[in-house]
């Protein structure tokens, strides 16, 4: 029997003294130190959702599309025909800003496994991506909080406060854009260095800059894979007796307490965790991918989980658990790449490229025959009992047992404490006199808005042949699924400012713009997946965003019937004390026919342009948190947009029809800048067609031009009435605000020119932005 | 005419090559694997983009020592129509079987962009079906796709008409633009741009088909020519 670990070495491990006594009690005697490891690995905020769980229960997750939802390693969705699609997000937040490249890769490496555990061949990647800005200009862009005002905590409004003060003195500082430069570089490379090589397109996604990600970026990444519905493979292990393999890249030391490290905030010493960082070999997953799919096909795999998170550890004892059953494996068969090393770091290594399953016994050989072709070891290394523990030996001495159950799925959980989110200003206004025409091509240079070209073009958006878009032409990206001649829609989105302004609706917001995206390629909303990257939730105001952001997000999909199936929690956003914007961000996957899709920009001149769902209105109050506000204002105050949803239902499948009617020769959704944006973008399509709108309307100019309302979807078509007739039958104003042209574009406000633009100026202005940012 | 598309460990764009020809082509196909002695009854091979054994060390310089790279060697030896796409090329440099070197791209990055290449010789089993100066549309993808070789190389491949391609759009620095080079005997042809990827309407274009069709082509009219058929007709 060992003797208790001392309060340090508790501490070291994450663990709470209340959370080690569970450990005890548990075990009903004091952990070893392999077992304490194992316990800090599982119980960790980034394991075992701590924090976040009684929330999450909240989100619907039950669809008659869904086969699998939360609790795997992806959520699975039927696409007819016999075929389903896998599809999750996960973030690689930590170890992106300790190790950009590698970090990033990793993180590619990681949801691309958790896809084809599960049976599934990935056929596409997005990325949702937040750095620091890249300028040097000092930007008080957070705002001050009101400490004064109705907050109610004081905690609330001293940690705004503190925040902004250090934020922009951190932003002037030029050191502090050429990290966020190199950050940029390196995290882009590294999702292109992985994504490329393994052969999965990475086919859209998006990309913010705001200070408050200055020292925590956040890359989020979503894969999607299909596969015969029959041929799911699940990460449960069953069959006593039957043994357990091991398969893959050899374990090293690298990445032991990388979930731990997830779940802590940054300080100074964080650098010194690069070691925790993983490498990643694409190479090596690709054949484990090409192996694995094949060995399936044998009949001979009755489960199988990627090691990823906690590695061994989190594997062994969540198959065990999900089956019932335990787990025995003898830790000196373990294929190491490294002499010496001890239960716990075997156990705790994060070595990337790793899987574990459990075959059939007696059919080992057909499972190790595909291996071996494949140039990959594989190594028997226990076997399934039925005792329901994970039973951990080395050199024949048991160095941990533990029951599956209670270390899988009965980690400590928390009703944290939560008050109100950070209160913000509600009206610091509009300041600068109004010029629409020279805040255009200002707008469209902003790192936010500006082309990220520079981004996608590094990745190989059409490997596989199945990528029917191209980046920036179309609101959702396109894969078709070539077995079942139909395709699969997809769009990340979060709004880390409105989310900011108001947690609530601004997760609502983030669903409603992914449906939307979807819809105006004519695809319709199914599934979502959702990744929650929040700051330190034992703040009670920064769990007030994360509560508050899940209810809206629950909220709009249980509105837009599109459960969520699985997704990622990112706690401990936070370097130095100061938090991020609250970012949840959405992964949305719809269903249509395969069909060349409406992409953006203009066809031809001479055709109505129509903006459905109306002009909309807006307030100064719901203009503080717009691109315009951040850009021109340098502000960031109010409210979110105000999204109506049974309105924005309406126009979505006014949308939908109007497009599958093939009555849209291009069809755009208005976001970040508002309607001139979106009327820029679309004269940027391979036509260079321009437009000439005129608006009846009482807006300030730059509110007209600039607001960020949704439910907004500019269309140009040969139909006008058919169109029109098509909204009125949902309910959806449909006016015509102008016409597209040979050349040049123009916004006019009842006869009134606001702005007069050479369409090559604008395009340079958007082309040009970022790779000048980066540089 | 059957096409055996190879697989290295680390190609990822064989099940492209082989969708390509079997579903847009309508030409037989089947992949080979890499430790294969032989390619059995192909009437041509392509060897398909990708990144073969992780295109560690230099992009091919591990993939020409498979085994299956010595029937390859002997298959166009014998003048079998040997097509390499970018990974392809790449190996089809390494193993010697075409002159000169992919370095990386100028910029240094990995691009992947449709661009216009045009047919710079209408001399060869790839690109027979085309017209010469005739714009294409194919996209690249690749981070080493930048072809340079000495200059008397360059000298000798354009006065022997062996450069099949050139890039209008140069994204990647190659030399004289050369975007596809061919053998001395003609039968082997290495290209960066993916035709592959342009094979059907959906893709955004089909000029990638011309390659293709070319190859069959000229093996329909040698089959023509070689059978003993043909010569028994009295």
């Amino acid at each position: 029997m060992s003797a208790a670990f001392s309060p340090e070495i508790i501490a070291q491990h994450q663990l709470t003294p209340g959370e080690y006594r569970k450990v005890v009690d548990i075990l009903g005697r004091q952990p070893t130190y392999t077992e304490l490891g194992i316990f800090a690995v599982m119980w960790s905020e980034h394991c075992s959702y701590k924090s976040s769980r009684v929330h999450l229960k909240k989100l619907p997750t039950r669809g008659k599309l869904v086969v699998q939802g939360p609790g795997e390693n992806a959520g699975i969705i039927d696409i007819g025909g016999g075929y389903v699609i896998a599809f999750k997000i996960e973030s690689h937040n930590h170890p992106s800003f300790i190790e950009p490249l590698q970090g990033a890769a990793t993180g590619v490496g990681g949801i691309l496994r958790d896809i084809f555990t599960m049976g599934a061949r990935p056929i596409a990647v997005m990325d949702s991506l937040r750095f620091g800005r890249l300028d040097q200009v000092g930007q008080a862009s957070r705002p001050v909080g009101s400490s004064s005002s109705s907050v109610g905590q004081a905690s609330a409004g001293r940690l705004v406060g503190q925040a902004s003060a250090s934020q922009s003195e951190r932003s002037s500082d030029s050191s502090s854009a050429a990290r966020n430069r190199r950050i940029v570089s390196g995290v882009v490379a590294g999702i292109a260095h992985y994504g490329n090589c393994f052969g999965v397109p990475t086919v859209g996604g998006e990309c913010i800059f705001e200070p408050c990600y200055d020292g925590n970026p956040l890359v989020n990444v979503f894969a999607l894979g299909v596969c015969r519905k029959e041929e799911v493979f699940y990460a449960k292990a069953a069959g006593v007796g039957n043994p357990v393999i091991y398969v893959g890249a050899r374990t090293g030391r690298d990445g032991i307490h990388g979930a731990s490290m997830a779940s802590a905030e940054f300080t100074e010493e964080s650098k010194q965790k690069r070691p925790n960082v993983q490498v990643g070999d694409p190479f090596m997953e690709k054949l484990l991918l090409e192996a694995c799919i094949e060995a399936m096909r044998t009949g001979a795999i009755v489960g199988i989980q990627d090691m990823g998170a906690a590695g061994l550890t989190c594997s062994t004892c969540e198959m065990g658990s999900r089956g019932e059953v335990g787990i025995e494996i003898e830790l000196d068969r373990v294929p190491q790449r490294e002499t010496g090393m001890t239960p716990y770091e075997i156990m705790l290594s994060e070595s990337q490229e790793r899987m574990l399953l459990v075959a059939d016994k007696g059919r080992e050989d057909e499972v190790f025959r595909v291996f071996k072709k494949w140039g990959l070891e594989a190594a028997e290394i226990g076997t399934v009992t039925d005792d329901g523990k994970l039973r951990v030996r080395h050199h024949g001495e048991i160095v941990a047992e533990i029951p599956n159950r209670e270390l899988a799925d009965e980690a400590p959980l928390y009703h944290r404490p939560y008050t109100v989110p950070p209160k913000v200003a509600q009206a610091i206004g509009l300041r600068t006199p109004a010029n629409v025409h020279a805040a255009l091509p200002a707008l469209l240079a902003a790192p936010d808005i500006c082309s990220k070209r520079w981004i996608w073009e590094q990745y190989d958006y059409q490997v596989r042949t199945n990528t029917l878009t191209v980046p920036e032409q179309t609101d959702a990206a396109i894969v078709r699924v070539k077995e079942t001649g139909t395709s699969i829609a997809m769009s990340l989105d979060g709004n880390g400012r409105y989310t900011y302004l108001s947690p609530r609706e601004g997760a609502q917001l983030a669903v409603a713009e992914c449906c939307r995206n979807l819809s105006v390629v004519g695809a319709l909303p199914v599934a979502a997946t959702n990744c929650l990257n929040f700051g330190n939730p034992e703040r009670p105001e920064i769990m007030a965003q994360l509560v508050e952001a899940i209810e809206g997000m629950s909220d709009a999909c249980r509105f837009f019937d599109t459960p969520i199936t699985g997704g990622n929690v990112s706690l401990y956003n936070e370097t130095l004390g100061e938090g991020i914007y609250p970012t949840p961000v959405i992964g949305m996957v719809g269903l249509m026919k395969t069909a060349a899709p409406v992409t953006m920009g203009f066809k031809n001149a001479g055709r109505s342009v129509i903006l459905l769902g109306g002009a909309g209105t807006c307030d100064e109050v719901r203009f503080g948190g717009t691109q315009y506000a951040k850009e021109i204002e340098k502000q960031l105050w109010g409210l979110p947009p105000a999204l109506d949803l049974l309105h924005e239902k309406r126009v979505q499948e006014a949308v939908r029809e109007i497009v599958a009617a093939g009555l849209a020769e291009s069809a755009h959704d208005l976001s970040d800048g508002g309607l001139a944006v979106a009327l820029a973008e679309c004269c940027f399509g391979t036509a260079e067609i321009g437009a000439r709108i005129d608006l009846d309307s009482d807006l300030r100019p730059e509110v007209l031009a600039f607001h960020e309302a949704p439910s907004r979807i500019l269309i140009s078509t040969a139909r006008p009435k058919q169109v029109a007739a098509i909204a009125e039958k949902h309910g959806v104003p449909s006016p015509v605000i102008g016409v597209t042209i040979e050349q040049g574009m123009e916004i006019r406000q009842r006869g009134n020119t606001l702005g007069s633009w050479d369409i090559a100026a604008l395009r340079a202005a958007y082309e040009g932005a970022l790779e000048a940012h980066v540089r | 005419m059957k096409f055996g598309v190879i697989v290295f460990p680390g190609s990822n764009c064989d099940h492209d090559a082989f969708y390509a020809v079997a579903n847009n082509l309508g030409q037989p196909a089947e992949f080979i694997w890499h430790d294969s002695s032989s390619l059995g009854d192909v009437d041509a091979v392509i060897l398909p983009g990708g990144f073969s054994y992780g295109d560690y060390l230099r992009c091919g310089a591990i993939a020409k020592f498979s085994p299956v790279m010595a029937a390859v060697r002997k298959f166009a030896a014998d003048g079998g129509l040997v097509l390499g796409v970018c990974n392809g090329f790449q190996i089809l440099v390494e193993a010697g079987l075409l002159p000169g070197a992919l370095i990386r791209n100028r910029g240094l990055k990995f691009i992947c962009r449709e661009l216009r290449l045009s047919v710079a010789t209408t001399n060869s089993p790839y690109t027979s079906a085309g017209q010469k100066d005739q714009v294409l549309r194919m996209p690249i993808a690749h981070g080493e796709g930048c072809y340079i070789a000495d200059e008397r190389t360059l000298d000798a491949l354009e006065a022997e008409d062996r450069v099949a391609f050139r890039y209008i759009d140069n994204a990647n620095g190659s030399l004289r633009n050369i975007a596809g080079v061919l053998n001395r005997e003609r039968n082997v042809m290495g290209m960066m741009p993916h035709p592959e990827r342009a094979t059907e309407p959906l893709m955004g274009s089909t000029d990638g088909l011309i390659v293709f069709q070319s190859m069959v082509q000229t093996m329909l009219q040698a089959t023509f020519l070689t059978t003993p058929r043909a010569a028994a007709i009295p």
